[in-house]
């Protein structure tokens, strides 16, 4: 019987030959990460193992993202616990200033290799699936038994494959794929399983949307999102990696739980709406109630070719007065490029915020919280109630082109209902 | 072990973010967590719920952040137990790993009312309504599962076996 990709690479790190959905395994973890909210629990948990250091320094990483640049002394705290611990310890540790978002940062270091198993205690560390590692989130407890031990344990996951077919339209991106998928799997359709996406379409999809698709991956529940390694990954790794690494292939006659087909032809940009991310609309089709406030970001979101993607709709234009729009490049290294290129003038001319790297806004941190009955639209991954402040406030999730559009309009809208308004230049 | 609390009942999708919002993430104190349990979902909800109540939730339980804050704040208010239809993976390992008792059964869930008494049984795994005295079988725990839960947690199941392979390493040295 054929194994999936998933299971290879968990059997891999069973140190067997095959593994078999539903059983639990225990596996050697390839990297262990964790952040400035998950971190210092992590740290307490692992020292009362009474062990001295870390399974192994060149194994773990801490980036402090979500409430940093401090934003109060409670945060300044929690970030000095883990900076403490990791130079004590000599992980990997990337600072401010010289790093940015993790799933922004872990890649861009050639940290997420095909073949690995990486565990974070962030639930989108699902992200690296997109280089073809087994890649899942797991909380403070897990990570610092992962870092003590090297090892954590899994429950097999079923695979459900997804097969994208048809002609992809030019105005969608990974956003709009993984968004419709959730909207029609639900937000439990994945529990438990692997989603791996497949077909055509997926063939020629350029790395920042899979890396897109694979991060939305536990809103549908998923253990992970993970992609086949071509030639496209293969591009984005040879600039980071040394090329040492082993990918893993579904076998032909591999055993599937469910095949999902999605034709995407005739698909449209689409949006979230409150309070769930199965709750996918045209965003032609959801009206012109005023907005406050628009994200543009994030570690789903916050990469070179998002940032391109909405500065194309935004140059020239000017954002609504009523709305706010907040633009944060997913790393430093993401906000150089932008620079270079001019994207930062763009969105500073249309009267946008172009900040640093930052999770802030995503989980209502700081830096872009949203007052009783404000509603924003933004390119990050969750819509839960209160997830971005008060728990009367809305968050409409989608990709950069709809969320650039809705800037300028004040409403949710698509680039196709900026050009019919003359540009503000 | 067994339980008997008074149920709070919520639907389907429990996020992490209603369970504890991430405004309240600067501390991994459970009672300090406490103070905002639920409270995206109910604003009474901290003052109202009382030691050894029991929330009932539906489908996918727990779903969204790793944040273990969220089963923190949930036993740090004196919470005995959780059951569900199902729970997210990410808040079903947190729970297990910190020592929050979890019990799946749909059944039950579905009969069960804010204000129920249920009597709870976690190692034969049954689940008795006293408003209505019907009986329902809940789901066993995986035997790894139920290993970490014997142990106490996580944590204290790794530092016995790091305990065990020093003592191993220092009976060959």
């Amino acid at each position: 019987m054929g194994l999936t990709m998933a299971q290879k690479i968990l059997a891999k790190g069973a140190g067997r030959e095959s593994v078999t959905p539903g059983e639990i395994v225990e596996v050697a973890v390839d990297l262990v990460m964790t952040n400035d909210v998950t971190a210092p629990l992590s740290i307490a948990e692992f020292k009362k193992t009474g062990l001295k250091s870390v399974f192994d320094p060149k194994k773990v990483v801490f980036v402090p993202d979500h409430f940093v640049p401090a934003k109060d002394i409670k945060a300044a705290g929690m970030a000095k616990i883990m900076r403490e611990f990791a130079h004590e310890q000599g992980t990997l540790y990337f600072e401010i200033g010289r790093a940015g978002i993790e799933h922004v940062v872990l890649p861009e270091n050639g940290l997420t290799r095909p073949g690995d198993i990486i565990i974070g205690a962030d639930s989108h560390t699902c992200t690296y699936g997109a280089f073809n590692a087994f890649s899942t989130g797991m909380g403070s407890t897990d990570i610092a038994a992962a870092m003590a031990l090297g090892t954590t344990w899994v429950r097999v996951p079923d695979t459900i494959k997804f097969v994208y077919t048809g002609t992809l339209p030019p105005d969608i991106g990974g956003k709009d794929l993984i968004l419709h998928t959730i909207g029609k799997i639900g937000v439990d359709g994945a529990l438990n399983s692997v989603m791996e996406f497949t077909g055509p379409v997926i063939d020629a999809l350029p790395m920042d949307d899979r890396i897109a698709m694979c991060n939305m991956a536990i809103e549908a529940g998923g253990d992970t999102g993970i992609f086949p390694f071509d030639d496209i990954t293969k591009g984005f790794l040879d600039q980071v990696t040394d090329g040492n690494y082993t990918p893993f292939a579904s076998d032909p006659d591999a055993t599937y739980s469910r095949i999902v087909e999605i034709d995407v032809t005739n698909l449209k940009p689409v949006v979230a709406l409150p309070h769930l991310p199965s709750n996918v609309h045209d965003a032609d089709s959801v009206g012109t109630d005023p907005i406050d406030q628009v994200v543009i970001g994030s570690c789903t979101n916050g990469r070179l070719s998002d940032l391109r993607a909405a500065a194309e709709v935004m140059r020239g234009h000017q954002v609504h007065p009523m709305v706010r729009c907040i633009v944060i490049p997913g790393s430093q290294k993401v906000a150089r490029e932008a620079a270079k290129e001019g994207l930062d003038e763009i969105f500073m001319d249309a009267g946008a915020v172009f900040s640093t790297s930052t999770c802030g806004p995503c989980l209502g941190g700081y830096m872009g919280v949203l007052a009783k009955g404000e509603r924003c639209v933004s390119t990050t991954n969750r819509n839960f109630r209160g997830r971005m402040g008060h728990r009367e406030s809305d968050v409409i999730l989608t990709g950069p082109r709809v969320a650039a559009a809705s800037a300028i309009l004040g409403h949710v809208g698509t680039p196709a209902m900026v050009e019919s308004k003359a540009p503000v230049a | 072990m067994q339980f008997r609390g008074r149920v709070w009942k919520f639907g389907d999708d429990i996020d992490t973010d209603v369970i504890i919002p991430a405004r309240h993430l600067l501390t991994f104190d459970a009672k300090e967590l406490a103070e905002h349990v639920m409270e995206d979902i109910d604003p009474e909800f901290p003052q109202k719920v009382q030691e050894g109540d029991i929330i009932v939730g539906g489908k996918n339980f727990g779903c969204g952040s790793s944040r273990e804050h969220a089963p923190l704040a949930i036993r740090g208010a004196g919470v005995s137990l959780v059951m569900a239809e199902s729970y997210a993976r990410i808040f079903y390992r947190n729970s297990i790993n910190i020592g929050l008792p979890l019990v799946e059964c749909p059944e039950a869930v579905a009969d069960a009312e804010t204000g129920d008494i249920l009597e709870v049984d976690t190692t034969e795994g049954f689940v008795v309504n006293t408003r209505t005295g019907q009986t329902y079988t809940a789901k066993p725990h995986a035997p790894y599962v139920q290993e970490i839960v014997n142990a106490g947690g996580l944590i204290e199941a790794v530092t016995e076996r790091v305990r065990q392979r020093e003592a191993e390493s220092g009976a060959t040295s």
